[in-house]
């Protein structure tokens, strides 16, 4: 690495004005692009107030949403706290659109823009472009007009067929909305123009050819041979029950299946920033920090500057101890910013233990360590391959077994030699979505019968679903699907659990 | 490449169709808070906003979780003592659970609460109401005027001339008067120039000179008509128009003889205050006459009618005198809605009530939108009530009661007062 040479501070005091937001961005970008060369999206820094920053919270951060009673109650919750100095609000909200949007608030200083400056639109914004769910997910720059083509289709319905009716729809959806995700498959990126298109002739065709489940006619030409009555209808259990039941939900119209699609899509859209908080958070933080002090080191800030910096950057990467009242699982800020400056301590000076762990990477450049692991991980796989001993040891990380058929917890696993393997494939776990949410899938849609659907819930370790919200969501998809619905739990091939909607009794 | 956008300027409130939203779909729950803080709080600060406190369950959005049982395995940091193998007792509130996403459940948290606003507040405080018999004249009120453009006349104000408008009245009538003279100048000009061109000759050049002379003439003629005259002037109008106001007059009738104590009083003024508010957001323009009456009536102030002090028998009829004789001299019924509220322990001499009913039915109730009586008396009726009863089957649209106890009562005898009548419209 080239050895900086000191230059004047661009700033002293912590006022910041648009010429000295323009400077610091400038520098900062030369920092990223031309030292580290990360690569980014154009970048779009907007400048917000307070009450703006609370809308851009209220709508999941996306600058155009569509309208909803949940947006308004987050809103509420958020300016309610707000106003009471419960909760401050976050430095900064970044989108994964091209160009990527920051926003920044008027009422920080300026180490805290140049510090969500260097966080979000190159930390998060080279995450964006660079993380494989990303690129493979999402199409940053379809994703704006994406949204405002869902905006205003929902809006046509609300007019069309009232609020009331396209309430109970997107309540319903977002009741399904984490299992609205093809998980296995690779989607298509969405782009608006051909989504417009193909939503028209959507609406024209699907309805004529609706659903397999109309198709109960004896066929009229005997040289037809009938299908088979005795195979099951969808033939392999299906993941992803907002895309069943928009293709195969038998009385919905074609509005209706529209606006479901639109909730699929956004939560695809949602999928890889759930799967990557770790990293993306880690990898926002490890830049901000590698940023900002190479800016120090060539004295473009000053000491006070560095001190501010300081003082948030420690507050944000605080890991409470699970027995402080704070505690509130582990803090995705911590553990990334931990694991990535560690991946680059394992590059720069790997000890004997490192050489060990991770022959592959000790003493490797870490520049370019470091954006591999960016790159080909999601938190899951991230943690299974990066935690290394250094780390779970300096967050004494320690595994507690809850079993209820024990009186007791156990400590499976702490951070010794015995532990280290433990410790690292629980975490992983602990991040793997596919075990942390139910396994549920479509199991059945009864072509033949009564036309009901069937859900199977697979249970890993006997881990029950909350049964009263199971009940709840249960009665958003019979909103959808319009006959029974029904949910088994599964355990070691036995249905040991049912909830029905309407339940059993009500039938009889 | 960066660009840097300031957005402080756009507007900040993208979240109210939101707000919206959720406050529709908990209206009844925002409408039993709003109840309940009326019945608990002082009317007198009815006028601010309400927190609103919703149980969290309802506001659920249900999502497929894990529940509680099972075997699960958790890591957690900051280790202290534990070793490998170690077995802990069972935290309280099956605590070490979900840990890494504990948020996620959203179980156990506080109740949702938010704040109204004053406006909000109030909506929801007057929701289902309606003013009965809702004649909203239009009134040529005497004080408010709009002025408005009333087009360009030719006479008025000079500090109101429309310049555009008066020179080009101007600039026509200068070609309007010379027309003629140009038209003939024109010719004479022609004939001038033809001239010249032709071959010189006597005769020519004493046409010449009589057409130099005729020129000079017209032009000085043309020249004569002056640039701008007095009748060219134009003038901006301006007409102020009687705006339509609606206005209403509350006449407050409040019994303050000896039987009244000051928490009847009290009540009574709640009761008061709370049709003041109503009207003042039904209507432009509310103004409010206390008439206070024990055995005399009286017209008195805010202050006087609900704190001074007196003593003696009751006689309501000199109270509803004192109202018509008001409404005569002060209040036209053709220009105000007029309504009145009388609150009373509903202690009156017996030989009086007939006369209250006589001066209410033949004097008050056909220039009224509607008189509500509140008789605050826990116990039994008295002599007025059993008198009004009889108007009340009268005439059920202009004339209403009902009998107040506690506080607590009078919210929803004001909603029973005004609630919206379905049949009305």
């Amino acid at each position: 690495m080239t050895h900086a040479t000191r230059r004047q501070p661009l700033s002293t005091t912590s006022e910041w004005n648009f010429e000295l937001i323009a400077q610091y961005d400038q520098e900062i970008a030369r920092i990223a692009h031309e030292v580290y060369r990360l690569d980014t999206w154009p970048n779009q820094i907007e400048v917000i107030s307070s009450e703006q920053m609370m809308d851009a919270y209220s709508s999941v951060g996306m600058p155009v949403g569509y309208n909803h009673w949940s947006f308004g109650k987050q809103f509420v919750e958020v300016e309610n706290l707000y106003r009471r100095g419960q909760m401050g609000l976050a430095y900064e909200i970044v989108i994964n659109s091209n160009p990527c949007i920051a926003y920044l608030m008027e009422e920080n200083t300026m180490p805290m823009q140049a510090l969500v400056i260097a966080h979000a639109c190159y930390g998060h914004n080279s995450f964006f472009k660079g993380n494989y769910l990303f690129r493979t997910w999402t199409d940053a720059s379809a994703i704006i007009d994406y949204l405002v083509f869902a905006r205003r289709y929902i809006a046509e319905c609300e007019e069309r067929h009232g609020v009331e009716a396209v309430e109970q729809i997107l309540d319903s959806c977002h009741a399904l909305m984490n299992y609205g995700v093809d998980r296995y498959k690779r989607p298509y990126p969405i782009s608006a123009e051909t989504e417009r298109l193909r939503q028209r002739e959507r609406e024209e065709t699907l309805q004529k050819q609706v659903s397999e489940l109309w198709k109960t006619f004896p066929e009229m030409q005997p040289d037809i041979k009938r299908r088979q009555p005795s195979s099951r209808y969808p033939a392999e259990p299906q993941e992803n029950l907002l895309y069943f039941i928009e293709k195969n939900a038998p009385l919905l119209e074609s509005w209706q299946r529209e606006i479901v699609r639109i909730v699929r899509k956004m939560a695809q859209y949602f999928y890889p920033q759930r799967q990557t908080k770790v990293m993306n958070e880690g990898w926002a933080t490890f830049w901000h920090y590698t940023l900002l002090h190479r800016m120090y080191d060539e004295g473009l800030v000053t000491e006070g500057f560095m001190l501010e910096f300081l003082q948030s950057h420690s507050q944000v990467v605080y890991q409470p101890p699970f027995d402080s009242p704070w505690y509130n699982g582990i803090n995705p800020y911590a553990l990334g910013f931990a694991m990535f400056r560690d991946i680059r301590r394992i590059c720069e000076a790997p000890t004997d233990e490192d050489h060990r762990w991770f022959p592959d990477i000790a003493g490797s450049d870490w520049l370019t360590t470091l954006k591999f692991a960016m790159q080909s991980f999601k938190d899951e796989s991230f943690i299974q391959q990066f935690l290394s001993p250094r780390v779970i040891r300096d967050m004494k990380l320690f595994a507690v077994l809850d079993d209820d058929t024990h009186s007791h917890l156990e400590i499976r696993a702490i951070h010794d030699d015995a532990g280290y393997h433990t410790v690292r494939q629980l975490l992983s776990e602990q991040y793997n979505l596919s075990i942390h949410e139910p396994n549920i899938q479509v199991y059945e849609a009864a072509v033949r019968g009564d036309r009901s659907l069937t859900l199977q819930h697979i249970r890993e370790s006997r881990r029950p679903l909350a049964r009263d919200r199971a009940q709840d969501v249960m009665r958003h998809l019979y909103r959808l699907w319009q006959f029974d619905v029904h949910l088994d739990s599964v355990e070691e091939g036995r249905v040991v659990e049912r909830i029905s909607v309407p339940p059993p009794e009500d039938v009889s | 490449m960066s660009f840097i956008v300031d957005r402080r300027l756009n507007g900040k409130n993208k979240s109210t169709v939101n707000r919206q939203r959720f406050m529709r779909r908990y209206r009844e729950h925002i409408r039993d808070a709003v109840n309940d803080a009326v019945n608990q709080r002082s009317i007198r600060d009815m006028e601010r906003g309400e927190r609103i406190i919703i149980p969290r369950k309802d506001l659920n959005e249900p999502q497929f979780h894990h529940g509680p049982g099972g075997r699960r395995t958790v890591v957690h940091p900051g280790n202290k003592e534990f070793q490998q193998g170690d077995t802990v007792a069972r935290p309280p509130g099956g605590g070490g659970g979900d840990g890494g996403q504990a948020s996620n459940s959203g179980e156990g948290m506080d109740d949702f609460a938010f704040e109204l606003d004053p406006r909000e507040f109030l909506n929801f405080l007057f929701e289902g109401l309606a003013l009965p018999n809702l004649v909203k004249r239009q009134l040529q009120g005497d004080k408010n005027y709009r002025v408005v453009h009333g087009g360009i006349v030719s006479e008025g104000n000079p500090s109101k001339i429309n310049i555009v408008r008066s020179m080009r009245q101007a600039s026509m009538r200068r070609r309007a008067l010379s027309a003629a003279a140009r038209r003939r100048l024109r010719d004479l000009q022609a004939e001038q120039q033809a001239l010249l061109n032709s071959e010189q000759s006597l005769e020519r050049q004493s046409r010449l000179q009589a057409l130099a002379e005729q020129i000079a003439r017209l032009e000085r003629r043309i020249g004569g008509i002056p640039f701008l005259d007095t009748v060219d002037l134009r003038y901006n109008h301006t007409v102020r128009q009687p705006v339509p106001v609606s206005r209403a007059v509350m006449f407050c009738i409040m019994d303050v003889s000896g039987s009244m104590s000051q928490e009847m009083k009290e009540l009574a003024k709640r009761f008061f205050l709370l049709l003041y508010l109503f009207l003042e957001r039904n209507y432009q323009h509310t103004e409010v006459v206390f008439i206070r009456h024990h055995t005399s009536a009286k017209e008195v102030d805010e202050q006087e009618f609900f704190y001074s002090r007196e003593t003696g028998g009751t006689i309501v009829s000199s109270a509803l005198r004192l109202t018509a004789d008001i409404i005569r001299e002060r209040y036209p019924a053709e220009s105000w809605n007029i309504y009145g509220a009388q609150a009373s322990d509903g202690d009156n001499w017996n030989d009086d009530s007939p006369t209250c009913m006589r001066i209410l039915r033949d004097e008050l109730l056909p220039h009224m939108q509607y008189f509500s009586y509140v008789e605050i008396m826990p116990r039994r009726h008295q002599a007025l009530w059993n008198t009004y009863a009889q108007l009340r089957r009268e005439q059920p649209q202009v004339f209403a009661m009902e009998q107040i106890d506690t506080p607590g009562d009078i919210y929803p005898v004001f909603r029973e007062l005004f609630r919206q009548r379905m049949e009305e419209h």
